[in-house]
C-alpha cells in the first residue's frame, strides 16, 4: 500500500507535479531504511538533497559603512587643491590688484628717490660752502704764520735794543 | 538600518545565496567570493531595502544573474579542458569507484545539467521554494519551470538508474 503511494508519488515526481508536502514525503520515504529494491537508485537523490540542504556559508562578510569611500577621496582633493594652488598664480601671474600695488609702489619709490636727489643736492651745496669755510681758515692760519713771524721779528728787535 | 537589523535579514538566506552560487560556479572559493560580492551589493543599497517586496526572492535573482556573468566571463577567458575527444582504458576502473560514491554522482549529473535546468532544481528540490516564489525569482512562468523541472528530473533520474545498474550488471 505504502509503496504504491510513493510509486505513484514518484510518477507525479518526475512530471514535476508533486506538492512540496509530496516531495517532502518522498524525502522522508527514502531516508527510511526500508526502500524498496526496485526504488533503491532514488535513494542517493533524496538523500542528496537533504545534505545539500545543509551546507553553510560561514566567511565573515566586511561589512563598512559607507562613508569609507569618501575619506578614500578627501586626501586626493586635499593634493589637487595643494597643486592649484601652485599652479595657478603660474599660469595667470599677477591679479590687477597686484599690478596697481607694484605700480603705487614704484612711484612711492620714485617720489622718494628724487625727495632724496634733492636732499643731496642741499648737502653738495653746503660741502662746497664749508670749502670756501676752509680756505678762510687757511687764510687765517697763513695770517697767523705771519704773525708768529713778525712776533719773532719784535722779539729780535727787542733783543737788539736790549743789547743797546 | 544598521549593520546588526541587516544581517537578521539576511541570515535566512545567505546559506541559499551560496547553495546556489555553488550550484553554478561548481568552485567553493568562487561561490564564497560571489555570496560576498552580493551581500555587499545589498549592504550598498540598504536605503533601498525597504522598498523592495521580497529581499530573499529579489537575493536569488541577483545571485542568478551574477553566477551566470561569471560563468559567461570566465568562459571568455580561460581554456576549457574537457576531455571528450578520447577514452580512457581506466574508466571502468574509474566508474566502479565512483558507482559507490553515489552521493557524488548525483552531484556530478546536477553539473551536467544546462544552466537554466540547474537553477531550477536547485530552487526545488533543494531550496525547496513554491512554483510561484520560483517564477518570481527567475521571471518565468510556473508551466516552463514545471516543464523544464520535469525534464531535468528524468535525466536525473535516467542517468542515475545508469550508474546504478552499471555495479550490478
Amino acid at each position: 500500500m505504502v509503496l504504491n503511494s510513493i510509486e505513484k508519488l514518484l510518477e507525479k515526481y518526475n512530471s514535476a507535479e508533486t506538492t512540496l508536502k509530496e516531495e517532502e514525503q518522498l524525502r522522508a520515504y527514502f531516508e527510511s531504511d526500508n526502500v524498496a529494491p526496485h526504488l533503491e537508485h532514488y535513494r542517493p537523490l533524496f538523500q542528496y538533497f537533504s545534505i545539500a540542504q545543509q551546507e553553510q556559508y560561514t566567511k565573515d562578510v566586511p561589512l563598512k559603512p559607507k562613508r569609507t569611500l569618501m575619506y578614500q577621496w578627501i586626501s586626493v582633493a586635499a593634493v589637487t587643491v595643494l597643486m592649484l594652488g601652485f599652479a595657478v598664480p603660474q599660469f595667470f601671474g599677477p591679479t590687477a590688484e597686484e599690478k596697481r600695488q607694484q605700480e603705487e609702489a614704484l612711484l612711492v619709490y620714485n617720489q622718494t628717490m628724487e625727495a632724496f636727489k634733492l636732499v643731496s643736492l642741499g648737502m653738495n651745496e653746503g660741502k662746497q660752502q664749508l670749502n670756501s669755510l676752509a680756505m678762510v681758515s687757511d687764510n687765517l692760519n697763513q695770517g697767523i704764520e705771519e704773525a708768529s713771524r713778525l712776533s719773532e721779528f719784535s722779539k729780535t728787535t727787542n733783543k737788539i735794543f736790549k743789547n743797546k | 538600518m544598521k549593520q546588526a537589523d541587516f544581517v537578521s535579514l539576511v541570515m535566512p538566506f545567505k546559506d541559499k545565496v551560496f547553495r546556489l552560487a555553488k550550484r553554478l560556479l561548481v568552485s567553493r572559493e568562487e561561490a564564497e567570493d560571489a555570496t560576498q560580492e552580493i551581500l555587499l551589493k545589498l549592504w550598498n543599497n540598504k536605503e533601498k531595502i525597504s522598498e523592495y517586496k521580497n529581499v530573499e526572492a529579489f537575493s536569488m535573482t541577483m545571485t542568478k544573474n551574477f553566477c551566470l556573468d561569471r560563468l559567461k566571463s570566465k568562459q571568455a577567458q580561460n581554456l576549457k579542458i574537457v576531455h571528450s575527444n578520447y577514452t580512457d582504458n581506466n574508466a571502468s576502473l574509474q566508474k566502479q569507484v565512483e558507482a559507490r560514491d553515489s552521493m557524488g554522482w548525483v552531484a556530478r549529473i546536477m553539473e551536467e545539467l544546462p544552466e537554466q535546468q540547474k537553477i531550477i532544481v536547485q530552487l526545488r528540490d533543494i531550496e525547496q521554494y513554491d512554483y510561484a516564489e520560483i517564477a518570481k525569482m527567475l521571471d518565468m512562468n510556473e508551466t516552463a519551470i514545471r516543464v523544464n523541472l520535469s525534464r531535468a528530473r528524468k535525466t536525473i533520474r535516467e542517468k542515475l538508474t545508469n550508474t546504478h545498474s552499471y555495479g550490478i550488471k
